[in-house]
């Protein structure tokens, strides 16, 4: 069962990031990428929330697997990612009362994130404590790396700006900070990625059921 | 049992076996042909403004078609006069104070989005041109709306800019549109020549209905959608488009105005995106209609036959699964 020795940890955050990406190549968790990606700023603090829980749930459901009878095992990961979900949203209520105004409620749902829960259960219920943790490191830099990727190209062409510092002084493109424009990069986005899997690594490009 | 003379004679294929010399080729450029008369008023209305931008949309559409189709390495099909077409219909809902960048960010937005990354001509689900004016109309909402009065001159004269009759209709109700036209016979006169704000083409509806016509007389459209979108719009606008209370609207004004006549004969009507399916069709114009009316007369919008035409795209494959003809002697497959 434990057959994590074969890869390194570098691997495993590579993974996540490249191969595994959450948004790009599984197609999951895509409500928070439309949701949240505006601006920078906001995509960067969800991203960070999401990689914390997910390193932290990944460790945890490792730490207990032993523990957790596998008929009941969906209810019980659900339990510990609402308790780190909740950890986070206190510290983040209490430290950093502006963004949480903006994006408190989709903090509170990453409780419902499939890929928190999908790596919980595909990597940590069958792997040690330090893999599992490097696992969810992976993802979830993946998870911010796209975050950020997306929210980059819908400020700059929806606000003009990045990060809040103006530098384009067009007329911007209004579509962009609305969700059909959130649609419209990410589609674009995971069609460039395909290509360039395509064209250079010879892949098949991402197949994914899609999920929320 | 004749004997063929040489191998080609006795050639088994698929279907199809009868060819007409109707290609995709011929309708497109018949299309733009039948489109002609309502941009001639166009440009009579709005000047040399609303050939360089009717020039620009088809510039932009038939660059994106040929980009795209350049880097996915397909077949190029700049002749076929899909992608001319797109953007003639694009330049032609475009008012005519528009700055230049949007028509060529809205066509590449209708051809290459819309239509190449679906796959190409055939495979899109919705059509190119209203998703192009959808686009600049969410993105650019001021400068889209921004009417110019018809001064029917090329030369002098500053651009004023005006409310839409329908704009008008909705801000200020019925009795200022007779306001500013005098009275109702020489209103709907207006409207019927184009003498109005509004779009470069949609403005004058006969030369619409010219155009339309002469496509039905070719059978390139079946009568089936323009007349139950139009016949819609008009019984609903009847009978909820008064002030006073029902049955006091005005049809002929809804009928007239806005881009109703251009929707309902040319962009409804696109073969890609409408059902094929008769009575499908006719289910088709009526859902336009009634959220054309709803938009109209109850939404944020002044005008509702872009995003009507839009959401109904969605439905046709629907309409035309649940409408699909039995086959001859099937039976129904027997639930367990």
């Amino acid at each position: 069962m434990d057959h994590e020795e074969k890869i390194s940890y570098l691997q495993l955050i590579k993974n996540g990031i490249f191969k595994e990406n959450t948004i790009f190549r599984l197609v999951i968790s895509l409500c928070p990428s439309i949701a949240v990606t505006n601006s920078v700023r906001n995509g960067f603090l969800l991203g960070v929330a999401v990689l914390f829980v997910q390193s932290m749930v990944n460790a945890t459901v490792a730490l207990l697997r032993k523990f957790i009878h596998p008929r009941i095992r969906i209810p019980i990961f659900m339990l510990i990612i609402s308790g780190w979900v909740t950890f986070v949203d206190m510290i983040m209520a209490a430290y950093a009362r502006a963004a949480y105004k903006e994006i408190g409620l989709y903090i509170q749902i990453i409780v419902a994130f499939a890929s928190i829960l999908a790596r919980a259960e595909m990597f940590a219920s069958k792997n040690r404590v330090v893999p599992a943790f490097f696992d969810g490191l992976g993802s979830g830099l993946g998870f911010l790396v796209a975050l950020v990727l997306i929210s980059f190209f819908r400020e700059l062409l929806g606000k003009g700006s990045v990060a809040g510092i103006p530098i384009v002084h067009a007329k911007p493109m209004l579509i962009m900070i609305l969700p059909t424009g959130g649609f419209l990069v990410v589609g674009l986005l995971m069609g460039f990625f395909n290509w360039i899997d395509m064209r250079f690594y010879g892949g098949k490009g991402a197949g994914g059921a899609g999920g929320h | 049992m004749a004997v063929a003379k040489n191998e080609h004679e006795l050639v088994v294929t698929v279907s199809p076996h009868i060819r007409s010399d109707v290609t995709v080729n011929r309708i497109m450029w018949t299309v733009t042909l039948s489109l002609l008369p309502a941009f001639v008023m166009g440009v009579y209305y709005f000047g040399p403004r609303a050939i360089y931008i009717t020039a620009l949309c088809i510039a932009g559409s038939l660059f994106s078609e040929w980009l795209v189709e350049k880097m996915t390495s397909r077949e190029l099909t700049l002749g076929d006069g899909s992608a001319f077409l797109t953007g003639l219909l694009l330049g032609m809902n475009m008012p005519a104070t528009i700055p230049f960048y949007i028509p060529l960010v809205s066509s590449f937005v209708a051809v290459a989005i819309t239509k190449q990354l679906f796959g190409g001509l055939g495979y899109n689900i919705f059509n190119p041109a209203l998703i192009g004016r959808a686009f600049a109309l969410i993105t650019w909402p001021r400068a889209m709306t921004n009417w110019m009065e018809p001064t029917a001159a090329f030369v002098g004269l500053d651009a004023k800019t005006t409310a839409t009759p329908l704009g008008l209709l909705k801000e200020e109700g019925m009795h200022k549109l007779l306001e500013v036209f005098g009275d109702k016979m020489n209103l709907y006169t207006q409207l019927l020549i184009g003498h109005r704000a509004g779009s470069l083409g949609e403005v004058s509806a006969i030369a619409i209905i010219i155009g339309g016509l002469f496509l039905l007389y070719k059978k390139y459209i079946s009568w089936h959608i323009p007349v139950s979108f139009l016949a819609t719009v008009a019984v609903f606008a009847w009978i909820f488009g008064g002030k006073e209370g029902f049955f006091t609207g005005d049809p002929i004004v809804h009928l007239l105005s806005g881009g109703l006549m251009l929707g309902a004969f040319f962009m409804a009507t696109d073969y890609v995106t409408c059902p094929s399916i008769r009575r499908g069709q006719i289910v088709f114009g009526i859902g336009c209609g009634l959220l054309t009316i709803l938009i109209r007369l109850k939404a944020g919008y002044p005008e509702g036959v872009m995003f009507a035409i839009l959401l109904m795209n969605c439905f046709s494959p629907l309409i035309d699964r649940s409408m699909k003809s039995k086959v001859f002697g099937a039976r129904r497959e027997v639930k367990k």
